[in-house]
């Protein structure tokens, strides 16, 4: 059961990706569709099983690379972190199958585009199942190539292409530190199955290395380096450009790719190795300010930006920032659970949005939408659950987990927890207003689409409207669901070992928070929100004065804080600057010069003046004869 | 069938029967050009066929308990100076033969209707050439090694220099000298060790302990050869030129094979026979191989030629080879063989991928393409899986070596790990950059418009290829297995052979120090 919920998908996309023309579009779709939708039927009793009934195990399937002391096998753990994972992955990725066969009816190449889902889910199962380091490193890695081929999904576009390899090259980045953290464990524990090394932690936890001629705590410098791989694949500060960009692949992509799946998968590395996190304070510091810096940064270009996906992508960023922090401060708990209804409601978001695009004729930008709600009154509604969620209203799924968070964060007492606090509070601020400006923007006011567009707006199909129904549920019930299990009274019995607590337990401290704090999110959220009535609804001519008033402000918010052109100068340009002066100046104006062709060269050179010699004069060469008998003959004479 | 495989001098018939297909080459008598080639073409195939259904006796035969050497065979050759007919392989070299068996094959296929003039010598050439490469795998004398390493530039010079592109003499000529001169400073070496241990044979030098002055100059004569054959930064420059005017199936023994002589050369010369002289160069081997793996890897994507980029790419991951070698790990070991095995697959393939649109509009340059996913879906299939293993995907052949490697670098120095593991991050760029230029995109070209997709032939000379490309990342453990016990013995008597120095030293500066000196 747990091996078929994993391959299932595998199997769904390989007949579609290789038989797809063989056996038509309807045949790929029910297919991939029939695969992923059973890996989630599979996967609710397992959850009951595994993270309920407490019914933990470990499937190994074979060898994968053993050398010396180096032993990775191919294996299937199934703890209450993966199975939760397992459960929310496959749920939201059927749904959005189902929904893909709606949204991509006029595509030309559907078999590959549902054979790039199941496979993308099948990607994301091996990471969150895996029993050691080097599989999880194939699910990652496996999720960024099918990432890179969904982003790219619309080849012929030059814009696609240029950001599916953005998204690959920057979570290469991340990799590059993620597989030095790998070898950094295997240094220090020998070993790199989770069960080895976090049996051997307390072993190791004083343990100190010099890794790059810093002399360090072991622990610390292992966990930084596989959080470098965590802020590629989530999308934290400094490696956070290409989510924005990868916007250009088709809509249910950007839901698979930022909701269940991909950029979570930091989160779950985090919590994965959350037992040497755990050891490393230092690191977690570290974490918990890159986590809220993103939260807050994400939110303030989320208030400018005209393209509703990308209003949704920096959404998204953000709120993985908040499942950084709380991870920092220990709120393992906390944070999965907040994927895990994030997961929901960003998937809705998504999906509803890629509804209005359908439905105003592939038109993504807002500043062409309003005045739509009446034409579309499911999409309507179901964005509005979407919104409540994310700003977190109870009783919506976001209020339980994002409220937790931000009270763990203060209950943590620490400097950082305080940082952490009050830039997830100005994030939540801004995270009510962009979402209400989204819901202003599209649905109300004049309509500002020219009068075809407006006469084409239709409902979707049911086959698109019904997963965002399915979607809207978990948007709804998640929180309140899981709350008891995830981060309330049922929690140690629920998560046992699969998340790591050293010394006082975060959540019970964000418990005993004052009352003030408690309510401050919500009172946040009720300022956003009204801000944002007043600023598109009752006075839309505000924000373009505002805009013309602080140009400055303006310009670098729009332009995301200017860092693609940062990068651009930094790296890119140079790149293939030093590339071209190293082959045209290194090899060829220096190797080969004086090299093979100098020496050539000098050899023809030689050449001539030794032919030169060759003058065809008897006399010449009998003289050549006469000196060389001289020399011969005193060599002889003078050694002998 | 198993006391005939025994009594089956295996690795001489593994190793000769290229040269009876030339035997049978040379008989084929017809007045039409046309049918001489037809015949040439189907001979070539069916002896490639059986040398590598041959070789595979030599796998399903072998004992990978042992770090013995296996198949052995002795004859006298020239008594009077100890040097013989000696032939075996072990867990290191027995994998190098099965691939140069399996990528012939698909040589022959890759040559099927590109090589239109003079077929039947140009069979001939590759028949040669892989007896050659065979028996330099196999061979447990220096002399008799020496005969077969030098021997394989022969026709390889010849491949590149009749049926090459424009500037084939120039390029022969460049990789000739380069060889060349790598070649004597061998030579050199070799008579020097001859002198010293009275004798050539293999197996006896590596249990020789030469003194550390000796070492030193042998080792630089050594590496002067291995190091161009590898080649290493600075004295690649010969590769790009090779590839770019070599035929496509040239190009791909010469990716696949020959570049892995070099890197052979220093796991069964260097690192046995000359351990202190080795560790005592390993810096200036890293520094190399780093130099390598980020100039190369950035030269590569300025690159505006399909071949040169791949060449390109062929030097920085030949320098996670010489990395892994030098680190002298279980893992950097093991992961340097598998780097060498999974490169002669993929970077071969690569350079098919390369030849089939060469074939259709005769260019390799990168502007002249664009949009090919759109009329060859199967290609552009193929040249992703291959582009993915070139750039270490996990579950592709090309991950599990560069993983190795960077793992057991990393447990000797973190530096070189750092440094090294950046051609991860460029590798990427670079790839997904050429696939970009020539796959995707707007099929926009009039000539590219009728261009037709990967022919049946393509398809069954790429078939085996991705499956091998599949099965080496998903399950290494086919091939680790078999090199484990050898790689295993190669690491603990380099570093025995230095502790031993180390003790010797140590003693040395004790007694001193108890004399009071």
């Amino acid at each position: 059961m747990e091996t078929a919920a994993v391959f299932l998908p595998l199997v769904g996309a390989m007949i579609a990706g290789f038989f797809g023309r063989q056996i038509g579009d309807r045949a790929s779709q029910i297919v991939t569709c029939l695969g992923v939708g059973s890996a989630a039927v599979l996967s609710i009793p397992l959850f009951f099983d595994v993270a309920v009934g407490g019914n933990e195990r470990v499937i190994t399937i074979m060898n994968w690379i053993n050398s010396g002391t180096f032993e990775t096998a191919w294996a299937l753990r199934f703890d209450t972190l993966s199975a939760v994972m397992v459960m929310t992955v496959t749920c939201v990725s059927s749904l959005i199958h189902v929904y893909s066969i709606g949204y991509m009816s006029h595509d030309d190449s559907k078999p590959r585009f549902m054979a790039y889902l199941s496979l993308f889910t099948f990607a994301m199962l091996m990471l969150v199942t895996s029993d050691n380091l080097v599989q999880l490193f194939f699910g990652w890695e496996g999720v960024g190539v099918v990432s890179y081929l969904l982003i790219g999904f619309w080849f012929k576009k030059p814009t696609a292409n240029a950001a599916a390899i953005k998204a690959f090259v920057v979570n290469r980045v991340g990799d590059f530190g993620f597989l030095l953290g790998i070898f950094g464990i295997y240094m220090v524990f020998d070993a790199v199955t989770f069960d080895t090394v976090f049996n051997a932690v307390d072993a190791h936890k004083d343990d100190t290395v010099t890794f790059f001629g810093i002399e360090g705590h072991a622990l610390t410098l292992i966990c930084l380096l596989l959080f470098v791989g965590a802020m590629g694949k989530s999308a934290q500060l400094l490696l956070h450009t290409w989510l924005p960009d990868a916007m250009e692949g088709p809509t249910p992509v950007s839901a698979l790719i930022h909701a269940a799946t991909m950029v979570t998968a930091g989160v779950f590395l985090v919590a994965r190795m959350s037992p040497l996190f755990e050891y490393a304070p230092s690191a977690l510091e570290v974490v918990t300010i890159v986590g809220a810096s993103t939260a807050f940064f994400a939110a303030t270009i989320g208030c400018v930006q005209t393209d509703i996906k990308r209003v949704i992508a920096y959404s998204t960023c953000s709120q993985l920032g908040y499942m950084f922090f709380a991870c920092g401060v220990g709120a393992y708990p906390a944070a999965i659970f907040h994927l895990m209804t994030h997961a929901w409601f960003k998937a809705l978001l998504f999906l509803g949005s890629g509804s209005v695009i359908h439905a105003m004729s592939d038109e993504q930008d807002m500043r062409k939408m309003g005045g739509i709600w009446k034409h579309i009154k499911v999409t309507y509604a179901m964005m509005w659950i979407g919104t409540l969620a994310l700003v977190a209203v109870p009783p919506f799924a976001g209020y339980y987990s994002k409220d937790m968070i931000l009270e763990a964060a203060y209950g943590a007492h620490t400097s950082v927890g305080q940082y952490a606090f009050i830039m997830g509070i100005g994030a939540a601020l801004l995270t009510a207003f962009y979402s209400g400006r989204l819901l202003f923007m599209t649905f109300h006011g004049e309509p500002r689409a020219d009068k075809e567009t407006m006469d084409h707006v239709h409902e979707s199909p049911l086959v698109m409207t019904l997963p965002l129904a399915g979607l809207a549920i978990g948007a709804i019930f998640a929180g309140m669901l899981g709350y008891d299990l995830f981060i309330g009274d049922g929690r140690v019995e629920f998560w046992r070992d699969a998340l790591a607590v050293v010394g006082e337990d975060p959540i019970e401290a964000a418990h005993h928070v004052p009352t003030w704090v408690v309510w401050s999110p919500m009172v946040v959220t009720v300022l956003g929100l009204g801000l944002s009535f007043h600023m598109y609804m009752r006075r839309p001519e505000i924000p373009g004065r505002l805009a013309a008033q602080f140009p400055g402000v303006y310009q670098f918010l729009l332009n995301k804080w200017y860092f693609d052109e940062l990068y651009d100068f930094l790296f890119v340009r140079p790149a293939f600057w030093i590339g071209n002066f190293l082959w045209k100046r290194g090899d060829e104006g220096t190797i080969d010069r004086f090299g093979p062709d100098g020496v050539s060269a000098s050899i023809i050179a030689g050449a001539r003046r030794l032919g030169a010699v060759q003058s065809g004069y008897l006399y010449h060469y009998a003289f050549a004869m006469i000196i060389g008998i001289a020399l011969f003959v005193s060599w002889i004479v003078v050694g002998g | 069938m198993n006391g005939f495989v025994e009594n089956l001098p295996l690795l001489s018939v593994v190793t000769f029967t290229p040269l009876l297909g030339v035997l049978l080459l040379l008989t084929i008598r017809a007045d039409d050009p046309e049918i001489v080639a037809r015949n040439s073409r189907w001979v070539a195939l069916w002896v490639t066929l059986g040398t590598f259904l041959a070789s595979l006796l030599l796998w399903t035969n072998f004992d990978s308990g042992t770090a013995d050497f296996q198949f052995v065979e002795q004859a006298a050759w020239f008594p009077t100076f100890g040097i013989s007919y000696h032939m075996g392989v072990d867990g290191i070299s027995m994998l190098f033969v099965i691939l140069s068996t399996f990528l012939m094959p698909i040589c022959v296929l890759a040559s099927w209707d590109a090589i239109k003039t003079r077929v039947r010598e140009y069979m001939i050439s590759f028949l040669i050439l892989e007896t050659m490469m065979i028996g330099m795998f196999c061979a447990l004398d220096m002399v008799l090694f020496y005969v077969f390493f030098e021997g394989v530039l022969i026709p390889m010079f010849l491949i590149i220099g009749i049926w090459g592109g424009a500037r084939r003499v120039y390029a022969a000529f460049k990789f000739f000298l380069y060889t060349l001169m790598g070649s004597v400073l061998l030579l050199v070496a070799i008579l020097a060790m001859y002198f010293t241990a009275g004798t050539t044979d293999i197996p006896t030098l590596m249990t020789t302990s030469f003194p550390f002055q000796m070492q030193f100059w042998l080792w630089l004569g050594l590496f002067a050869s291995f190091a161009v054959k590898v080649p290493m930064w600075p004295v690649h420059t010969w590769l790009p030129d090779a590839h770019v005017q070599a035929p496509t199936a040239g190009s791909v023994i010469l990716a696949g094979v020959l570049l892995k002589m070099g890197a052979y050369g220093f796991l069964r010369f260097s690192m046995p026979m000359l351990p202190l002289a080795s560790e005592y160069f390993t810096p200036l081997v890293y520094g190399l191989s780093i130099i390598a793996v980020i100039y190369t890897s950035l030269v590569a994507l300025a690159q505006e030629d399909m071949k040169k980029l791949i060449a390109y790419s062929s030097v920085a991951h030949m320098g996670f080879v010489t990395v892994g070698i030098f680190a002298a790990t279980q893992q950097a070991v093991q992961g340097a063989i598998y780097q060498m095995l999974s490169h002669g697959v993929v970077s071969g393939a690569l350079f098919l991928c390369v030849g089939v649109v060469y074939d259709r509009l005769h260019t390799r340059e990168i502007s002249r393409y664009g949009g090919l996913v759109n009329n060859m879906p199967k290609y552009a299939c193929v040249f992703m899986l291959m582009m993915m293993a070139s750039v270490g995907l996990p579950g592709t052949a090309g991950f599990v070596g560069e993983f190795l490697i960077l793992t057991g670098v990393f447990q000797v120095n973190t530096w070189v790990a750092l440094f090294t593991a950046t051609g991860v991050i460029l590798g990427a760029t670079y790839m997904l950059y050429l696939y970009r230029r020539v796959i995707y995109g707007e099929l926009t070209k009039e000539d590219l418009k009728g261009m037709l997709d990967l022919s049946r032939r393509e398809i069954v000379i790429f078939a085996p290829l991705c499956i091998v490309v599949m099965w080496m990342g998903v399950y290494p453990m086919s091939f680790l297995s078999v090199m484990d016990v050898s790689v295993a013995k190669l690491v603990a008597d380099y570093h025995n052979a230095i502790d031993a120095q180390a003790a010797a030293t140590g003693l040395v500066d004790g007694v001193r120090l108890a004399l009071g000196r």
